[in-house]
């Protein structure tokens, strides 16, 4: 009985030291191998199509864990801050080889993979890839093809391309009426604020993940601070015009009618009037995007 | 006939979920499902596909390597223990001891899926709060899971009653991969010439064809599957069964058990 006691007292100090001690070798080891090497292994050994045939049949399963490690990855590089999304493209495209109809991927993933570093991979080229992928195999979503005229308009500047993509898209049934008006303000129209604000707000109300919504309201906040400025350096040069001065501030104008009251921007703070008759936002940091139709 | 298959079945199905080895790949299963919605939250706008995708895997994959692990004992262990001559002494006849173990086997495999199943609609239904027409769709690939478990209980059997536990565990397993990949050897039988072709397509029909009863990603995208699917697989997998049984009879038959 005493010898029972005293093996089973031994036996929890070294389920408790030891599984301790291997937790931080663990650590250990995951610091020296670098946090991307698992997943650069999962990744490279097999491909999608191999992936799928050793998955047994369950390979929705598996898309549904790449899809996951997708996600974690891009989080992770984008809380770093950094510029570097090498593994996105590769995940995201076993992801879509195990499951081509797992819609959010070409969707999400493609958002993920167009927008500019630090916000996303700035690979708008490889997010047409991936979309063009979601197409063949899900020709019958017209979404997809939404997201292909965005990606086209605000990220490659194509307009010829993403006027295709929005009247391609326009012809599927059950596609919205408004995609046919996208397509012909295509034609029209190349870096306009309004179009890029209705393709962020169709973004907006077609995903449903927070980051993605997040980072669409950031952009029309930011593309409408960007119209307000323009037309307010507009109502500055027209002021110049006039009196021969540049405004000391924002009440010159108010008195001679050219404008209502003292601009605001969306956080409610008043524009800054520069000398020489520039605008801008008091805080740049609440309007990350802004001047991006122009660059 | 009917008395003493009867008896057999529900002794295999009493022996059966007294088994350890039962609870612990249901426990596992069960808690596979319930962890599911975790792994969904981390992920993006596929909370409910990763639910339904690990709750039809688990009952697929577990219900399967339940049919092997009780399935490899059910012959061996009764030749082992010697229990199998009792049994013979009095007047049961061979075959209807295979069809009764196998028959144990599928009661012990319903009711485990009945289990597994009802787990992972109340998973669902505390994830979604409520259960919609989409979620019935998924008792397709339920049901095309039991007809998988009705074809492996078959194999298992086949194997049990010429081999030892390790040997007809290790083939059965085999034959469940090999049957995974059944259209490959089929696409294969195709572009093969002369011998090669008539050897790959014969393998191609006598392997059994699981490929075309996992419809898992169907079901979770919502996809129709035709009743004609639903009536040839039922058919295929109770004919392709009996075939399986009769030959595990057949060989039983001629098993010399001195």
């Amino acid at each position: 009985m005493k010898r029972n006691s005293t093996a089973s007292v031994v036996a929890v100090v070294m389920l408790l030291t030891m599984g301790t001690g291997a937790i931080l070798a663990l650590h250990k080891v995951e610091t020296v191998r670098g946090q991307e090497a698992t997943l650069e292994e999962v990744l490279y050994l097999p491909s999608g199509k191999t992936l799928k045939r050793i998955s047994l049949g369950y390979s929705s399963l598996l898309a549904n864990i790449y899809w996951t490690r997708a996600v974690q990855y891009f989080g992770a590089q984008f809380h770093k801050r950094t510029p570097r999304y090498d593994l996105l493209y590769p995940l995201l495209d076993v992801t879509t080889d195990l499951d081509p109809l797992l819609i959010p991927v070409y969707q999400t993933g493609s958002i993920f993979l167009a927008q500019r570093p630090p916000e996303g991979a700035g690979q708008p080229d490889k997010a047409v890839e991936l979309l063009e992928k979601g197409i063949r195999e899900n020709p019958e979503y017209w979404r997809l093809y939404f997201t292909l005229g965005f990606t086209h308009y605000l990220d490659r500047k194509d307009y010829k391309a993403a006027q295709e993509a929005f009247a391609k898209g326009s012809e599927i049934p059950g596609a919205l009426p408004w995609m046919k008006a996208m397509a012909a303000r295509m034609a029209e129209r190349g870096n306009d604020a309004g179009t890029a604000i209705a393709l962020w707000q169709g973004v907006y109300e077609m995903t449903q993940e927070d980051s993605v919504r997040d980072s669409a309201l950031k952009h029309i906040a930011s593309l409408r601070v960007d119209a307000a400025i323009d037309e307010l350096q507009q109502r500055v040069q027209l002021y110049r015009t006039q009196t021969g001065a540049w405004p000391a501030d924002w009440s010159d104008l108010v008195h001679k009618g050219l404008l209502p009251g003292i601009p605001v921007d969306p956080t409610g703070e008043p524009y800054e009037l520069l000398p020489l008759g520039s605008v801008q936002v008091k805080d740049p940091k609440a309007f990350p995007f802004l001047g991006e139709l122009h660059q | 006939m009917i008395s003493r298959l009867s008896a057999i079945a529900l002794n295999t199905f009493r022996e059966a979920v007294r088994d350890r080895v039962l609870y612990n790949l249901i426990v596992f299963a069960l808690l596979l499902v319930a962890g599911a919605p975790l792994l969904g939250q981390i992920s993006i706008d596929i909370e409910r596909l990763v639910l339904v995708n690990v709750g039809l895997s688990a009952i697929s994959l577990f219900g399967v390597v339940i049919a092997i692990f009780i399935g490899i004992g059910l012959v061996s262990k009764e030749i082992e223990k010697k229990t199998l001559y009792t049994i013979l002494a009095r007047p049961v006849r061979r075959w209807e001891f295979i069809v009764g173990k196998s028959s144990g086997l599928l009661m012990t495999l319903a009711a485990n899926t009945a289990l597994m199943t009802a787990g992972f609609y109340a998973a669902l239904l505390i994830d979604q709060r409520h259960l919609g027409r989409a979620d019935a769709g998924l008792l397709i690939a339920v049901y095309f899971s039991a007809l998988q478990f009705l074809m492996m209980t078959a194999i298992t059997l086949l194997f049990s009653t010429f081999s030892t536990s390790i040997f007809s565990a290790v083939f059965a397993f085999s034959l469940f991969v090999i049957g995974t990949f059944s259209e490959d050897l089929r696409n294969f039988a195709a572009l093969a010439h002369g011998i090669t072709k008539w050897f790959s397509t014969g393998a191609a029909y006598i392997v059994p064809n699981f490929a075309s009863l996992n419809v898992i990603a169907q079901v979770g995208h919502e996809q129709p599957i035709g009743g004609r699917l639903i009536f040839f697989n039922t058919l295929y997998a109770v004919l392709y069964s009996a075939a399986v049984t009769a030959g595990a009879v057949l060989i039983f038959e001629r098993r010399n058990l001195k």
